[in-house]
């Protein structure tokens, strides 16, 4: 462990404004990769099933 | 008389979505578990336990993530440049859908790769940018991401949009040796590659074994997001085939 003190560990040793910066950063952009191609999904699942039950309808 | 194979079964197989979408829909969880452990345990690591820079202090820690997205931000570009020229020489529509599904998650580890550069910079240099090789070269290849991705929602037509953005991404290959040697080439800033494939790394265990954790991990999240994308587009362009309509009424 290279921290003593959960301040400490926050601090980042006067740095912390930039290491939880970029790690904040790096999340919202690895969870947001993750998110979008899901929701669209669920949306062209929905859509195309839409789709399907309104051209069987027809015949 | 039949006609020649000259490439292994597999390549014949990858050129059926429907196979393509089969196989990564028993790959994709394994893919995400594997993201995940390594993630999370590689950043637990890399923020707790590596050892402190001795000339950087902690702002070193963001290493972990400026050099595992820079890595991915290439290494995406030269997949997709590789699908580009599938997709050209042997008219395969599903590398010209990888092409499609790697730029934005290219785009967002080149946007990264930048910012945390940025946010290392100022502590390190005391500047957020500089004009330097690395860093322009490394814009260079985000503005081409956009490029390919701005080709393929301007162009209608699938396979004109595949063929514009596949010429693209092969033409911008050029950089991909630019933004490598840029540290070598020009008087730079920044410091040179981490890691060589041929040479032990210049830093201590403790602090680059966190570092390949997460260069794994990301290529691990890259993996998952990619198939993600890949099994939409394959829903999209074959949503008239029978196996798509089945497999929309078994849901």
């Amino acid at each position: 462990m290279s921290f003593d003190s959960f301040s400490e560990f926050l601090s980042m040793g006067g740095h912390g404004l930039y290491v939880w910066l970029s790690y904040g950063l790096g999340v919202v952009i690895l969870v947001a990769n993750l998110i979008v191609p899901k929701l669209a999904r669920d949306h062209l699942l929905k859509e195309q099933k839409r789709r399907l039950r309104r051209e069987e309808g027809v015949r | 008389m039949a006609e020649k194979k000259w490439m292994p079964r597999w390549f014949y197989q990858l050129a059926s979505p429907r196979w393509c979408y089969e196989i990564t829909g028993k790959l994709l969880p394994w893919f995400f578990a594997a993201a995940v452990v390594l993630l999370i345990g590689g950043a637990v690591w890399a923020l707790l336990f590596a050892p402190a820079d001795y000339q950087q202090g902690n702002s070193f820690r963001i290493i972990y993530l400026h050099v595992p997205s820079a890595i991915l931000a290439q290494s995406a570009y030269m997949l997709m440049a590789v699908a580009g020229a599938v997709g050209l020489i042997w008219k395969m529509k599903v590398a010209d859908m990888v092409l499609k599904s790697a730029a934005p998650i290219g785009a967002s580890m080149a946007v990264l790769a930048l910012a945390t550069g940025a946010i290392w910079g100022k502590p390190t240099w005391g500047s957020w940018w500089v004009w330097d090789a690395r860093l322009t070269s490394m814009l260079i290849l985000f503005f081409l991401y956009l490029g390919v991705m701005a080709l393929n929602s301007a162009i209608e037509n699938e396979s004109t949009a595949a063929q514009a953005s596949a010429v693209l991404a092969l033409v911008g290959l050029v950089n991909i040796p630019i933004i490598k040697y840029s540290v070598e080439w020009w008087n730079t800033l920044h410091q040179p590659a981490t890691f060589k494939l041929t040479e032990k790394p210049a830093m201590p265990a403790e602090m680059w074994l966190p570092l390949l954790v997460m260069v794994i991990g990301f290529y691990c999240f890259f993996a998952v997001s990619l198939m993600q994308r890949l099994r939409n587009e394959i829903i999209w362009r074959e949503r008239r085939t029978g196996w798509v309509r089945e497999l929309l009424n078994k849901q």
